[in-house]
């Protein structure tokens, strides 16, 4: 798939600032005045600031309210209720925190789990689809779930469960990346089903329908070199999960903190660049590319 | 819960008005309707009334809109202010354009009307062009057939008074095996289209033979993957088996063919070779009744295919039994052409046995009884139901006319010709060789010429030869060279008008051809030729007219441009009296009409032509006062009568009713609108059949005037014009060929099929990869202008690469390679494909565009991916040592042999654009639109 | 709207024959012009005469090559356009409920009026079916000619896609595909109408033949070797088999009589 910007943005800074959100639901830490202030403002800028990177990806934003119609059926209409649920209920429950000093413990325990639900429905919504099989797997949410608590608890300071959950999420992105290489084959699609000539012989794509590239070929079909996926792999996991990891076992400083948190952040963003352009859209093989 | 859903107009108004008209697009001239929202055009679609296309539409006809607004429309005239080649012009008026036009050429009609030379393109008024060239006075015209496929219908109508091209078709509701040669599109676009889906429906089977599986191959049941160039000896083959098994139809031998006919056996003698005639100049067959020699159509003769007749101490033996001497050789046997023609012997026998066994053991018969020539009647017709169709497979190589009579030979064996399930004539063919005009070319100053400049020539009397024996004719066609080039040798008229061999001309007036560019051979040269200066610094050729319709590669050649309108914006006429639109049903002609008015300072070519005659006061086009005839070409249309009351169109004559004959009628042209733009006139059902022998069907085409008596006639299986020129050859008659030819012409003008191998003049050991191009379905040539549409299913053209040898030379998918053939070299992407003959390269005609061209940017893949194969071809063949240079030519017709093209590959370092690259050229329309949203409804 | 209806009236759809389809594009340019016209948007083009040049299709030919285990590659032309499917999950992920399927006859369509553009129908669809106009940036698919099939001001004959009413080989058939007796049924069921990735359990509604069987002539050599048994082997045997051969049609009436 085409690695656009806005989803990258979108799934990156969304799940950590939902993941903060989420620690902080919990009251970790229990900060109230302005350090809380702090902590939700860098929450909402994330999540906020990752929502309105994903309408930049939108033909039409101004007609966005429509997308909460759908709910019954579709991730993206359940992840645009969810996330409006959550940034409400957490609003109140920080405001509680900011300006009253209050713990609403029940509140932000219901914001912490919409949080959550939120990663949950973004997660779905690259999960449902049959066409991507590297993205069609349980892993998939655990992989949005465990990146989005290791990186709350890091930017909620959280360090001992920080280190724990960051070693999850670099087991759940280990598996994910073992198992997505095989996944395309495991999903039984191939030219040969996807053309039904199979019973004839071995198809091969010929000419493409047009000598031009179009809307599909631009966006489903991206091809990144195996060499130059391996090494991006190892700057992913070394940024997002080993320097952190290192940084925190540390003696603890705030520089070498927000230091971890930066090589989190970047170590995200590059896995999640792979996450899109490594997957590989069924409608590939029409093209006689995958 | 009930589901939702938005309500939607389910009856969306689709137009105010539908206009009737034909498409342009292709040759193929399919019936449209317009639809029209506010006066422009919203939509195209196909009429289901018509003849040809019976509703269905191409890919280039639904593409039309994109033709109509094209950028690259030229707007008004233009006069060339930068060197040639340049692109540089000023916008004229239409009065200074013709003046310009009148003062280059009324000097030369009055003194050497030759000096002009007017050739055409895939003109679709070639009866109109060739009047008005006729007219003049040059002997100097034709249109582009020579380069075309003269070889598939000189074959066609010297063996059988037919062709295929679009002048034929198998009978696709009867037929049950169709085996088509070397045919990727055709000018019978939709027809084959349909007439394949209609065969395949049914379950009947298709056979191709063709080194490449595309198209029409690739959905046949069975795939023969020639070795270009081997087609002849293939079918030879077919014949030797089939007649070896007495797989033959005697019957339809003996009563419709000459094979009974008797040859003259008189080594060395002046007839030696020719048939034996009567007094009366009828052929002479034996009777089997008493065993007498009788003329050929005497009521009730039996010809006998076996009989000799001895008489004055000589043997007369059959046409038949000269066949079977030749063709029972056993150098046809399949193991004998297998490596040659690249096809195992076995499967050319189960090909023959596929053939015997549909032809003879499925026969089929009509209850249709009818009468034949000899006045018999016959209760029912009796079907072959094998078909054929060939086209530029064939015809496009040096072998092509003897080929193309090989295949007309098997056809008439068979039995399957003009035959329920066979192969069908389109009127107004049936029409034996006789029966067509002979080449004229007597010119002299302020007078029109002899007579009509094509035709056919039976004899080296009829050759196009000057007092001198030098050529009359500036493409030489009609001499020795190539004496039967039945069409003009469009491809030799600008290297002859180059080297003044034979003579110097004065203008080149050009009608929608893309000379400098995909249709010659040799475009660098061509290029050259068209700019090249003498002494004084003066072009070479001293004056180019071109019309063309869009910013085309060769308006930046010409002096002076005269710019046609689109096709929806004028009128045109299908005529009966050229390239009709008839089907093996009924005779059919159709118009054009302006369903829109140009938005531009633009005219309709033949009624530009109308103005230039009516200046020159043209006979034909003026009265004896000098009066014009015509306003415009929509008033030829209606009032112009070639023979007295037979006219452009067919229908409507009179007063409303007359079919083919009759008096001008000037409402015609309503009336064809009010019809949907065409005419058609039904054969009646006892005619649908039979109809070279038919007398309902000779008796209906006098009635409708195809011709003004009946003309029954046999088949050429020997044919006889060849031998009349391997006479000369051998030294009898007085006009002689020059002495270089002698021993060609007694070679190739054999009056049976022969085939001979192509490759050894094209370096064929050397350069053993045959290169070929293909039509693309959704392209026609330059036509479509690279409209927007069918430019992004084309937009570049890799050369197809079959996988030995991809693998030879270290080639992938997306490699370039350089492609070299003894002419010259190119340098282009390859893509690798399985489905093709092992020595066979190939890729889309004519996608490659220069630079500059057509209001595409400079950038545009057409120029930087595209290219074209033309750059290797010569129109002359490589020296071969002897002095002289040799057409790289049919030796009968002149057609030019394209696919004759022998390569050589290797892998090359990609260039930044495929090469020879040429600068670009100042386009005189600008660029086209960044953006395009043709919606004209809300 | 974007929940796909428990059933649907009837199933139109198209069946698309790959053993008569001749790879000439014209459904492809039909549907571009028909569409452009009509329902909704046009179909736009970006730098339609530049370097780049491309735009909206709904329906698209490719090719493929296919090796069988023994005989010479065969050469397929295979047109795709949205398929209709019955469990389409192209409606199901959208958001806005602009893609839906009708209930009454199953047609998948596009309300442009609600689509926001987000193209996550476009990744959930096997086919590629859909692509997003970049001038009016809504998602476009193939209607099903809807604007066409019921509409009172064409007439009769010609309430047909656009593609189907103009594939000169008649590779194209429409109809409805619930009903077991129609038309695309009964060729369906005669000759193997397949679906395209069946695992996706997509349930196309559209069906594609599959080629017939090729080159028969390879294997045939032996039954068909029969028709030719020699009458002579020679020029001289071949004149006495004519002069018997003529002795038996004297007198009686055979070829063209
Ligand atoms: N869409 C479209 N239609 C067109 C045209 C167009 O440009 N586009 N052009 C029109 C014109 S001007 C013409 S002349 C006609 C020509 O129509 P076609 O005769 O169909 O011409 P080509 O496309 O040149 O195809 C020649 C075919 O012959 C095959 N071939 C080449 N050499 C051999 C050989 O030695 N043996 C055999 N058996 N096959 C061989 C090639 O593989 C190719 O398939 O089409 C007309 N129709
Ligand atoms: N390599 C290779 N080259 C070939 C062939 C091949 O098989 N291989 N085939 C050859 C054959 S058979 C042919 S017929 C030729 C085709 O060659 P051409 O007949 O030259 O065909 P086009 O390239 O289409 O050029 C026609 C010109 O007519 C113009 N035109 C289009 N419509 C109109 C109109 O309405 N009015 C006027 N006045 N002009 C118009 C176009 O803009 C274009 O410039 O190509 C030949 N060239
Ligand atoms: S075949 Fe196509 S381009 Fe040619 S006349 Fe017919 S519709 Fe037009
Ligand atoms: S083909 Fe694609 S767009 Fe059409 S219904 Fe099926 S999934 Fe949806
Ligand atoms: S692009 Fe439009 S139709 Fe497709 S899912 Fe998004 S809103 Fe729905
Ligand atoms: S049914 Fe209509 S919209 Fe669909 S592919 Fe055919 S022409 Fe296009
Ligand atoms: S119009 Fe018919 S034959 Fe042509 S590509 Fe489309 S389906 Fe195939
Ligand atoms: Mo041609």
């Amino acid at each position: 798939m085409h690695p656009a910007p806005s989803v990258i943005l979108f799934t990156t800074l969304s799940g950590l600032g939902f993941g903060l959100l989420a620690f902080l639901g919990l009251g970790m830490p229990g900060s109230t005045g302005w350090v809380a202030f702090a902590f939700f403002a860098i929450a909402y800028g994330l999540a906020v600031g990752g929502l309105l990177a994903s309408t930049f990806h939108l033909g039409h934003p101004e007609r966005a309210l429509k997308a909460f119609t759908q709910w019954r059926s579709s991730w993206l209409s359940r992840e645009a209720w969810v996330s409006v649920a959550a940034l409400l209920v957490m609003g109140l429950y920080g405001a509680g925190r900011v300006f009253l000093g209050a713990h609403w413990a029940p509140l932000g325990l219901l914001g912490a789990a919409l949080s959550l639900a939120t990663v949950l429905t973004t997660s779905m919504i690259y999960t449902q689809l049959k066409t991507v099989p590297r993205w069609n797997t349980a892993l998939t949410p655990i992989l949005f779930l465990t990146f989005s608590l290791a990186g709350g608890a890091l930017l909620a300071g959280q360090i001992d469960i920080a280190r724990v959950l960051l070693a999850v999420a670099a087991a759940a992105q280990l598996a994910w990346w073992v198992r997505g290489d095989g996944a395309f084959e495991k999903s039984g699609t191939t030219l040969a089903s996807a053309t039904g000539l199979g019973p004839i012989g071995t198809p091969r794509a010929f000419e493409p329908p047009h000598t031009g590239p179009n809307y599909l070929t631009r966006e489903m079909i991206f091809v990144v070199g195996r060499a130059h996926a391996k090494l991006l792999r190892l700057v992913a996991a070394i940024l997002a999960f080993a320097a952190p990891l290192v940084l925190l076992s540390l003696p603890f400083s705030h520089g070498l903190a927000a230091l971890a948190v930066l090589g989190h952040l970047a170590g995200v963003f590059v896995s999640r660049w792979l996450f899109f352009a490594e997957a590989e859209h069924v409608v590939g093989l029409y093209y006689g590319k995958r | 819960m009930a589901h939702r859903q938005p309500q939607i107009d389910l009856s969306p108004k689709v137009s105010d008005e539908v206009r009737k008209t034909t498409c342009y697009m292709c040759a193929c001239r399919c019936g449209i309707n317009v639809h029209m929202k506010d006066g422009r055009v919203a939509y195209i679609e196909g009429n289901r009334d018509h003849p040809v296309n019976k509703g269905v539409l191409c890919a280039k006809g639904s593409a039309g809109i994109m033709q109509v607004n094209a950028p690259s429309r030229l707007r008004a005239p233009l006069r060339r202010v930068g060197p040639r080649g340049s692109g540089e012009f000023e916008e004229i008026t239409w009065d200074e354009a013709l003046d310009l036009a009148v003062s280059w050429l009324e000097p030369i009609r009055k003194t050497a009307p030759e000096k002009l030379a007017f050739f055409t393109g895939r003109d679709q008024s070639q009866s109109f062009t060739s009047f008005w060239a006729q007219n003049f006075g040059t002997p100097n015209y034709a249109a582009h057939g020579g380069f075309c496929s003269v070889n598939m219908a000189a074959a066609g109508i010297y063996t059988m008074g037919g062709a295929f091209w679009e002048f034929g078709q198998p009978d696709w509701d009867h037929t049950k095996l169709f085996i088509l040669f070397g045919v990727a599109e055709d000018h019978d676009s939709n027809p084959i289209k349909m007439g394949i889906g209609k065969i395949k429906a049914r379950g009947a089977k298709v056979v191709g033979v063709n080194p490449i599986r595309t198209g029409y191959n690739a959905v046949a049941d069975d795939w023969v993957g020639i070795t270009p160039g081997t087609d002849g000896l293939l079918i030879l083959s077919l014949i030797h088996v089939l007649m070896k098994a007495g797989k033959i139809d005697l019957d339809y031998l003996a009563r419709y063919t000459n094979a009974p006919c008797l040859v003259i056996d008189n080594p060395g003698a002046a007839d030696h070779g020719l048939l034996l005639r009567d007094d009366a100049g009828k052929t002479l067959v034996i009777d089997r009744a008493n065993g007498e020699p009788m003329p050929f159509d005497r009521p009730g003769v039996r010809p006998d295919l076996g009989a000799t007749y001895e008489v004055g101490g000589r043997t007369y033996r059959t046409v038949m039994a000269h066949m079977a001497d030749k063709y029972l050789d056993p150098a046809y046997a399949p193991e004998a052409v297998a490596d040659r023609c690249g096809v195992p012997a076995g499967k050319i026998r189960a090909l023959a046995a596929e053939i015997a066994r549909v032809a003879f053991d499925e026969a089929i018969t009509l209850n249709q009884s009818w009468t034949d020539f000899r006045g018999e009647t016959h209760a029912t017709m009796t079907g072959r139901p094998v078909s054929f169709h060939a086209m530029r497979g064939i015809s496009a190589h040096a072998n092509g006319f003897q080929t193309a009579r090989a295949l007309h030979v098997l056809q008439i064996l068979l039995g399957t010709v003009e035959v329920p399930g066979g192969f069908r004539f389109k009127p107004p063919y049936p029409k034996p060789p006789e029966a067509h005009p002979k080449p004229h070319c007597k010119s002299q100053p302020n007078a029109a010429l002899n007579g009509p400049h094509l035709g056919f020539v039976h004899g080296p009397a009829d050759l196009a030869l000057k007092d001198d024996g030098s050529p009359a004719r500036i493409d030489k066609a009609f001499t020795w060279e190539n004496p039967m080039s039945a069409h003009g040798l469009m491809h030799m008229v600008i290297s002859n008008a180059h080297s003044g061999d034979p003579y110097r001309i004065d203008t080149l007036f050009l009608y929608m051809a893309n000379m400098s560019w995909n249709s010659s051979m040799n475009t660098r040269g061509v290029i050259d030729m068209l700019t090249d200066t003498d002494a004084n610094g003066d072009y070479v050729i001293p004056r180019i007219i071109y019309s063309d319709a869009y910013s085309s590669e060769m308006v930046a050649y010409a002096d002076l441009i005269l710019p046609d309108t689109t096709y929806l914006e004028r009128h045109d006429c299908i005529s009966l009296l050229d390239r009709p639109i008839c089907e093996a049903d009924a005779a059919a002609d159709a118009i054009r009409w302006p369903v829109v008015e140009p938005d531009r300072d633009v005219r309709g070519f033949q009624t530009v032509l109308v103005q230039l005659a009516n200046r020159l006061k043209l006979p034909g086009f003026t009265d004896d006062a000098g009066q014009p005839k015509y306003e415009d070409y929509a008033d030829y249309m209606i009032r112009h009568e070639r023979r007295p009351g037979v006219g452009p169109l067919a229908g409507w004559r009179g007063n409303g009713d007359g079919e083919g004959r009759g008096a001008p009628n000037p409402d015609q042209l309503d009336r064809y609108i009010e019809n949907g733009g065409f005419w058609v006139g039904h054969v009646p059902d006892g005619a649908l059949y039979y109809k070279p022998w038919n007398t309902a069907y000779q008796d209906w085409a006098v009635q409708i005037g195809l011709y003004d008596a009946p003309l029954p006639y046999l088949f050429n299986l020997w044919c006889e014009p060849l031998r009349r020129f391997q006479l000369a050859a051998e030294g009898h008659g007085d006009r002689q060929p020059p002495d270089h030819l002698r021993a060609r012409i007694k070679a190739a003008f054999d009056p049976l099929p022969i085939w001979y191998d192509t490759a050894p003049d094209n370096h064929g050991a050397e350069f053993t990869v045959t290169a070929l191009t293909q039509r693309p379905m959704a392209m026609y040539h330059s036509w479509g202008t690279q409209n927007a549409w069918l430019r992004q299913i084309h937009g570049h053209n890799p050369l197809y690469v079959p996988t030995k040898i991809m693998r030879e030379a270290g080639l992938e998918d997306g490699d370039w390679a350089r492609v070299t053939s003894p002419h010259g070299a190119i340098t282009v992407p390859v893509l690798e494909m399985a489905a093709l003959n092992g020595n066979t390269v190939w890729t889309w005609n004519a996608i490659g565009k220069r630079k500059g061209a057509w209001a595409l940017d400079e950038g545009a893949p057409e120029a930087t991916k595209g290219f074209l194969l033309n750059h290797l071809i010569h129109e002359l063949l490589p020296a071969k040592g002897d002095g002289l240079r040799w057409a790289n030519s049919d030796p009968i017709t002149g057609q030019a042999a394209w696919f004759d093209l022998k390569v050589r590959i290797e892998r090359a370092e990609a260039p930044a654009e495929s090469q020879p690259a040429f600068p670009p050229i100042t386009s005189p329309v600008g660029k086209g639109p960044k953006d395009l949203k043709w919606k004209l409804g809300t | 709207m974007t929940l796909l209806p428990d059933r649907t009236e009837k199933k139109l759809g198209l069946v698309i024959d790959l053993d008569t389809c001749v790879g000439c594009h014209a459904c492809v340019v039909s549907c571009k012009g028909w569409n452009t016209e009509n329902y909704g948007a046009p179909l736009s083009d970006q730098d339609p005469y530049g370097a780049d040049p491309s735009g909206t299709f709904l329906n698209r030919v490719h090719s493929y090559e296919v090796q069988p285990e023994t005989g010479p590659a065969q050469l397929i032309h295979f047109p795709k356009s949205c398929l209709h499917c019955d469990d389409a999950p192209c409606a199901t992920v959208c958001p806005t409920g602009a893609s839906y399927k009708r209930v009454e006859d199953g047609i998948v369509l596009v309300n442009e009026a609600d689509c926001i553009g987000c193209g996550l129908c476009a990744w959930a669809c096997p086919y590629g079916a859909r692509e997003m106009d970049a001038a009016e940036k809504v998602m476009k698919k193939c209607t099903l000619c809807v604007d066409r099939i019921y509409n009172d001001n064409l007439p009769e004959e010609d309430r047909v896609p656009a593609c189907v009413r103009t594939c000169p080989s008649g590779a194209r058939h429409f109809g409805d595909l619930g009903d077991p007796d129609s038309d695309v049924s009964q060729l369906v069921a005669a000759r193997g109408g397949m679906d395209l990735m069946p695992e996706l359990g997509t349930k196309p509604v559209n069906k594609y033949l599959p080629p017939r069987p090729k080159d028969g002539l390879d294997r045939d050599i032996d039954v068909l070797a029969p028709w030719l048994a020699p009458v002579a082997e020679d020029p001289k045997g071949f004149l006495g088999w004519l002069d018997r051969a003529l002795g038996k049609i004297d007198g009686k009436t055979t070829g063209g009589r």
